[in-house]
Parts: structure tokens; C-alpha cells; sequence
């Protein structure tokens, strides 16, 4: 019998202005617990969908329990045996445990539905992956790990031969972790393949057989868990990428475009011990005119979270935010706007783009925004705006007119970054400004980072690349589990000290 | 190049084509549709019979407008119409003067406009839901104004009031001249100013506008209330019209025609881009289409079918799929 219950050769996927997947080999071997790692991005997302039918990939080939496979739908690749269970519970809260479980294939008998049928066999299944609970039991009364689990008896049945967890602890405390782990193990002995997706290191190192890495759509490495360790981890998936891209490497890129500097003017922005929730534990950050700070860290450690609170989108719980040296909270972006700062989200579609709108609108609205509705910019001075902007950014767009949806994802994202541009802000926070864009437009945006910095605008500069932040930073603040670890300028901006310290000590 | 004001067919031109299409078949198969005269300096004829009885639908229809597009939805229009109505009724045969039967109704729709905006906003129910309330409420408010009665207009201050249903002004129905008006006001506020860029932003994705700074419960609000408004306008004309305030039946149901002007005019519900003037054509649709098929003879039992029908055939015009087949057609 063949190892593998799956292998991919040269999937390669391709969206609008995105190789989101780069003739990228996989396998899966029976009984083993195997790890996508790669930040936002990478393909990770992509090669699930891939895999699991909803995706049709342009170019390479799949064999399934060794017989060549090409899915058409997500439902004949269920009935073929392979499970998946998403990030979000999806289920219905409001009905039985054994009616989620079965919802939509529940027996009959009769014509009517056989309920004493239905418990038994949800008993059954759940008693398989050693939980014991009524199955009578409303799921909105059993914790976020049992309904995971809910979710996973309902993936798997009898046929079951590869198990798809995405992202499956990221609403689970220490001790259900632990609860989902026996079971994954338990799956593990029976012989199913798991893919397990997860940002938590330790985690993956704990659980894991082996750990296939990608960044920017490309296979990395496949290595055997036992075989590396953190610290290479990271370095495999944050990668240096970038500056050979380019055909820079770190010093001609300063003698290029200017180094980043540091400032002693006094700070804008001071944020002291901040918290919220159990988002982001006690931070401490100041923001300079003139500098470029840096937040880096994997995704999840609390940078996105962080800047979320400087510009007033989640409320600060517990510490004080001092601007321009004055006790200062602010209950809106809004309110945050009208002090002179910019938010740059990371989500650019569901949080940036207006996707109706035309790039004209789309580019103006903060300025028109923060001017107030009665002071309106003139159809002239808006063209004007967007012209300067077009060209400055080198937004590619048949016409400032053209709904901003029809440009591709770089130049959309160059839109939104225009957008915050034109409002004029002292302090601009960008959050992986880079992503999604192809080479040419990453140099123009980190180019202009360091630009506006010279100007005098402070710069709060959020990216899971490497390489781009030891480009463009005075100083950068290293994240991890919600909180800062430490601060890093001048000399100890480099690769080796950063990924040390995510890492947090070589294990 | 860069400068192109719009791209592809400006989105008025399908309800304009539609009216047209309805205005074409009349000249053929309606007597006298076209027939128009001057008596007293007044125009009179078919058409301004169907501008004035489409301006109600026309001035609800305005509000709506901008309540879909920032993707939301009042069916609440149809009972503060009676409760305007009933107001001012109460008043004027109570003997208050003029103003006061006119301000005073004013002021108890705005209120219901900030109640409506209050559930939306704050209580964060959905729109439909949020404005339910006030559409059952509604009814209960106006029968209490009347206390549970129809009121027939008398006294002095009918005089004036008269004036809403059956006054001329510039030599069109006066209801006519204050759809326009109302039409020109708002055309005005949220084109000339930023007002409907940010309700269209925040028609089209609220975080967004929200991370770009735009107030985006004073903009809901705001549309919440002027609707409010502009149904408290339309239940002057209706009382005005038929010299009565009648609880139940006042304004029964014009919060569909209000929806499917604005649909027709080619606003999506979906929220976003909206275009005050194809409402404004859709309510005349509407209205030119009920006028036609009464005056064509139709038998009354088959009446509301035939305006479904027509209205099917319109929504499916309309729709994007068609357009796309008529475009993929063309090439």
C-alpha cells in the first residue's frame, strides 16, 4: 500500500494579479499529523480549498488513495473521504448536539425522522472521539471545545480517510487544546491523514509529524518536525526573500533610497500599558515624527490588535494613551482621524475598499470625511487629488472614474494607501500596506514609507515580511502572545535578533 | 483620458426607456392621453392627472431612496402618512391656525424619525424589523390622535390646508410643484454637498466608511428621519386630497410603491449608489401605469393582476442579468 493518501505535484493557482499557488508539490501520508505553515498570504488558504473542491487549480495533478483524482465539488470530495473543519463553528447553536451532527442526512424511518436512531448513533460518535455528553444537549449550552469537537464528529464518518483542521484552536483555552489533541491522536492511530493548520508554535511542534512550509504561493520546504526547530521555522516562512526579488540587497537599498532615521522630538503618540481583553496584555509604545516604527511578529500575536486600539476601533480597557502628551482616548476612528492619524487596514476588502464607489471616490472619502460634510471638495480639486495621487503612486487605472473594484489588488491597495495620503495625517498606521502587491508596487510603497518619514509624519509600519521592515524602520517593537516583547533600534535591527526573540529562545 | 466623467450607460436611461415604452403604447391604444389645456393659467389634462397623483408616492419615494441606499429599508411611511394627516386634521377642526396644523405634525414625524434612527442606530435592529414596529404603532398612534374615527375637515383653517390637494402652483398641482421642489432641495443636499458620498459609502460597507471617518449613525440616522419627514408631507396632500383623516386606510401601502419607485428608478436594495431622479421617473412608471390600464377599461377584478404582470416584466428589465444578456447580445 502506497504511504501517501495524498499527493499533489505542481498545483499551481492563479487569481487576478495574484500566483497565489506556484506549482507547489504536497503529500499527505496515512496516520500522520501534517502542518501548513506560511503567513497571510502564503497559499496555506489556498491549497485547502485546493484540496478540499472548491478550488479548480489552473495547472497540476492530485492523486487520492493512489488513483489519479481531479475534484469537481466540495460535496464529492466529502463523499470521498475527505473531511474538513473550518476556523468558525459552523453549526446551528440553537439546535441538539445529534441534530448538528446529522443535519441533513439525518435517518428516516418511515419518511419520518428516527430520533431514538439519531441519538444513538450521535452517542456513538462522539463516545469514538472519547466525549461523553447527551447528545440531547442544545450545542449553544457546551463549550466552544466540545462544539469543535461537535464539528469534528460531524466531518468524520465511517469512510473518513483525511481530516482538514483549519485553524481549529484559535477560540480554545490550554486545557481543550490538550482535549482536541487526544483526539487527534486517537484519528492518528486509526490511520486518518490530519492537516492541521495553526499559527500557535508550540502547538505545531507538540502535535505535529511534519510541517510543509510556503510563503508567496511557493514551496519552501518539507521538513520532519523532529528535524527543525523554531527559530528555522520562522526564518523559512518570514524568509529574505524579498530583497533578492528585487535585486537589492539590505545596503544598496539604503544607499538607494535613504536610511530610516531616528528622532528625539518629542512623541505624538505615547501608549502606556494598554490592554484589551486578552487581544493585547500591557503595551507600552511611542510614536516620533519622523520615524518609522515596526511591529513584527507572527499573525496573531497582537500587532493588527495594537494598532486597532491606537486608532479608537476596540476600546482600551485598562492604561492610558497620551497624545501629544495629553491623556487621550478615543472612543471612534473618527475622533482618531480628526488628532491627524491614518489607519491603513490589513483587510483590505472588508475593511478598506468601497467597492461601488470609483477610484476618485474611494481616494477623497477621508479627506471629505475629516473637512465634514459641508465643506465639500470641488468635482475640479477632487480630480486634481486623485490625478497628483495616480501619478505619484502609479496606480494603474483606465480612469479615475472606473469603479474601484475592477483594478487589481495592488492597485486597490494603492488607492487606500492615497486615501490616508490625502488626508494629510501626522501619524499613519499601515498594516501590511505590502500584501498582495506585486514586486514593483512593494518597492514604491516601502520608497514612500521612508519618504514621509523624512517629511515629518511618524509611521506605524505592520508586516510579516522580514526583510521589509529591517528596510524601513527606526525601531521595531517584536509581538508575541498579545504582548510586546522587546524594542529593537539602530544595530539590532537585523534578522537574526528579531526571529530570536519571536521565537522566544531556541528550543 | 483619465478624466472620463462616467463609465458605460448612465443607469437613468432604463426607467426613462420604460416610461417612454408605456407613453408610446397610450399614444396608440388611450384616447385623448396626450390631450392637454390651459384653464385659469392651470395645466390640465391626463398627464398632470398622472404627476398628480404619483407626486405622493414621489415625495415617500424621495426618502426611501436614501433609506436603501445605506441598505436599509422603512416600511413605517405608509402609517406616519396617517398620522400626519390625522394631526392636522385634529387641529384644523380643533380651530388651530394654519401653521400650527402644519408644524405641529412636523415635529410628531420627526420624533417617529428619531425613534425609527434610535432602533437602527443604537439598538442596532435591522431596519425592516426596526421600522415593523412603527408601521403597526403607527396605525394605534394615528387612531388615538383621531380617537378611533375618521375626522372630515372643517372649520377656517381648511381653507389653507385645501391647498395641498387642490392648489396650483407655477400652473402645476401644488403637490406636483412640492415633489419638485422637495426633489431639487435633496438633489441639492446630497449631491452639492459630501452627503451622498457618505451615504453611499455607508450603503456599500459600513467598517470601511467607518475607518475612513465617516459618521456613520448620523448619516443612518439622518436618512431615517428625513424619510419620516418626507411621508409627514405626503399626509398633508392625502388628507388634503380627500378632505378626511382616516386612520386605517390613510397611506395604506405606499411604503411598496415608495420601494418599487425606488427600484424601478434603479436603486438596488442592496444599498450604494442611488439616483434620486430615476425614483422620481419610477413613481410616474407606476402611476402612468395604473392610469393606462383604468383608462384602457381593464375590468377592475383583473387590475392589480395586469399591473403585477407589468411590473414582472419591468423588474426583470431591469435586472442585471438582462442587461449583461442584452449587452453580450449586441456585440
Amino acid at each position: 500500500m502506497e504511504q501517501s493518501i495524498i499527493r499533489i505535484q505542481g498545483a499551481t493557482m492563479r487569481f487576478p494579479g495574484v500566483l497565489a499557488l506556484d506549482a507547489v508539490d504536497f503529500s499527505l501520508h496515512r496516520g500522520e499529523i501534517h502542518s501548513l505553515m506560511g503567513e497571510n498570504g502564503a497559499g496555506k488558504s489556498t491549497l485547502i480549498k485546493v484540496l478540499t473542491g472548491v478550488y479548480t487549480p489552473d495547472a497540476g495533478e492530485m492523486c487520492y488513495d493512489g488513483m489519479p483524482f481531479s475534484a469537481k465539488s466540495p460535496e464529492e470530495v466529502r463523499q470521498k473521504g475527505i473531511s474538513t473543519v473550518y476556523q468558525e463553528v459552523n453549526l446551528i447553536p440553537t439546535l441538539s448536539v445529534a441534530e448538528n451532527i446529522y443535519i441533513g442526512r439525518q435517518m428516516r424511518k418511515n419518511g419520518a425522522i428516527a430520533w431514538r436512531l439519531l441519538y444513538e448513533k450521535a452517542e456513538a460518535a462522539l463516545a469514538d472521539l472519547d466525549i461523553r455528553i447527551d447528545p440531547r444537549k442544545v450545542l449553544s449550552s457546551c463549550s466552544t471545545a466540545i462544539q469543535q469537537m461537535v464539528s469534528i464528529a460531524r466531518a468524520l464518518d465511517g469512510e473518513s480517510k483525511v481530516l482538514i483542521l483549519d485553524e481549529p484552536t484559535s477560540s480554545l483555552d490550554a486545557a481543550e487544546v490538550e482535549r482536541l489533541f487526544l483526539v487527534m491522536r486517537r484519528l492518528k492511530e486509526r490511520g486518518l491523514g490530519i492537516i492541521f493548520v495553526s499559527h500557535f508554535l508550540d502547538q505545531i511542534f507538540s502535535i505535529t509529524d511534519r510541517i510543509t512550509i510556503l510563503r508567496n504561493g511557493k514551496l519552501v520546504s518539507v521538513r520532519e518536525t523532529a528535524s527543525i526547530d523554531k527559530l528555522e521555522l520562522i526564518s523559512l516562512m518570514l524568509g529574505q526573500e524579498g530583497n533578492r526579488d528585487m535585486g537589492l540587497d539590505g545596503k544598496d537599498w539604503a544607499a538607494y533610497f535613504g536610511a530610516p532615521k531616528m528622532s528625539d522630538a518629542p512623541p505624538i503618540v505615547k501608549a502606556k500599558k494598554i490592554t484589551q481583553g486578552s487581544e493585547v496584555r500591557g503595551v507600552d509604545l511611542e510614536f516620533r515624527p519622523g520615524e518609522v516604527v515596526g511591529f513584527a511578529g507572527l499573525l496573531g500575536s497582537g500587532r493588527t490588535e495594537t494598532a486597532r486600539l491606537l486608532f479608537g476601533v476596540d476600546k482600551i480597557d485598562e492604561g492610558t494613551l497620551e497624545i501629544d502628551g495629553r491623556d487621550s482616548v478615543f472612543p471612534s476612528p473618527r475622533s482618531a482621524i480628526m488628532n491627524g492619524f491614518g489607519f491603513c487596514p490589513e483587510d483590505r476588502k472588508a475593511l478598506g475598499i468601497l467597492d461601488d464607489l470609483s477610484v476618485r471616490e474611494n481616494l477623497i472619502i477621508a479627506l471629505q470625511a475629516k473637512m465634514g460634510m459641508f465643506r465639500t471638495l470641488s468635482r475640479k480639486r477632487q480630480e486634481e487629488i486623485t490625478l497628483t495621487y495616480i501619478k505619484a503612486l502609479n496606480i494603474k487605472t483606465p480612469s479615475m472614474n472606473q469603479k474601484i473594484k475592477n483594478l487589481s489588488g495592488g492597485n486597490q491597495q494603492k488607492v487606500i494607501v492615497a486615501r490616508w495620503l490625502a488626508a494629510d495625517p501626522r501619524f499613519l498606521i499601515l498594516d501590511e500596506p505590502t500584501r498582495g502587491v506585486d514586486v514593483g508596487a512593494k518597492v514604491e510603497i516601502q520608497k514612500l514609507i521612508i519618504q514621509l518619514a523624512e517629511k515629518g509624519m511618524s509611521i506605524l509600519f505592520i508586516s510579516s515580511e522580514l526583510s521589509e521592515i529591517i528596510r524601513c524602520c527606526s525601531r521595531v517593537s517584536i509581538f508575541r502572545d498579545h504582548t510586546k516583547l522587546a524594542e529593537f533600534s539602530g544595530a539590532h535591527i537585523n534578522e537574526a535578533e528579531i526571529m530570536e526573540t519571536i521565537a522566544g529562545g531556541i528550543k | 483620458m483619465i478624466i472620463t466623467r462616467r463609465a458605460g450607460v448612465p443607469s437613468i436611461i432604463w426607467p426613462l426607456l420604460i416610461l417612454a415604452a408605456l407613453l408610446v403604447f397610450n399614444a396608440f391604444f388611450t384616447k385623448n392621453f396626450f390631450h392637454l389645456e390651459i384653464k385659469d393659467g392651470n395645466l390640465f389634462g391626463t398627464l398632470v392627472d398622472i404627476m398628480e397623483r404619483s407626486s405622493v408616492t414621489m415625495i415617500i419615494a424621495i426618502g426611501m431612496t436614501l433609506v436603501i441606499a445605506t441598505k436599509g429599508i422603512d416600511i413605517s411611511v405608509g402609517s406616519v402618512t396617517a398620522i400626519s394627516g390625522a394631526l392636522a386634521a385634529v387641529l384644523i377642526t380643533g380651530g388651530a391656525p394654519l401653521s400650527a396644523a402644519i408644524i405641529a405634525p412636523l415635529l410628531l414625524v420627526t420624533a417617529i424619525g428619531i425613534w425609527n434612527a434610535f432602533l437602527v442606530t443604537r439598538v442596532g435592529i435591522q431596519p425592516i424589523i426596526a421600522t415593523l414596529i412603527m408601521m403597526v404603532a403607527g396605525r394605534g398612534i394615528a387612531q388615538l390622535i383621531t380617537g378611533g374615527k375618521q375626522i372630515y375637515f372643517k372649520g377656517a383653517g381648511f381653507a389653507g390646508f385645501d391647498f395641498f390637494g387642490s392648489g396650483f402652483l407655477f400652473g402645476l398641482p401644488f403637490s406636483v410643484s412640492m415633489a419638485a421642489f422637495l426633489l431639487v432641495l435633496i438633489l441639492l443636499l446630497t449631491r452639492k454637498t459630501a452627503l451622498g458620498l457618505f451615504i453611499e459609502a455607508r450603503g456599500i460597507n459600513p467598517v470601511a466608511a467607518r475607518y475612513s471617518g465617516v459618521r456613520v449613525e448620523a448619516v443612518t440616522a439622518f436618512v431615517y428621519i428625513l424619510s419620516a419627514l418626507c411621508a409627514g408631507l405626503a399626509g398633508f396632500i392625502v388628507a388634503s386630497d380627500i378632505r378626511a383623516a382616516d386612520p386605517n386606510t390613510a397611506g395604506l401601502g405606499y411604503e411598496l410603491d415608495a420601494i418599487l419607485a425606488t427600484v424601478i428608478g434603479g436603486t438596488s436594495m442592496d444599498g450604494g449608489k442611488f439616483n434620486l431622479t430615476g425614483t422620481i421617473v419610477g413613481a410616474l412608471v407606476i402611476q402612468t401605469l395604473t392610469t393606462s390600464i383604468l383608462m384602457l377599461g381593464v375590468p377592475v377584478n383583473i387590475t392589480l393582476v395586469v399591473r403585477s404582470l407589468v411590473v414582472v416584466a419591468i423588474c426583470i428589465l431591469q435586472s442585471d442579468r438582462f442587461k449583461r444578456f442584452i449587452r453580450a447580445e449586441a456585440k
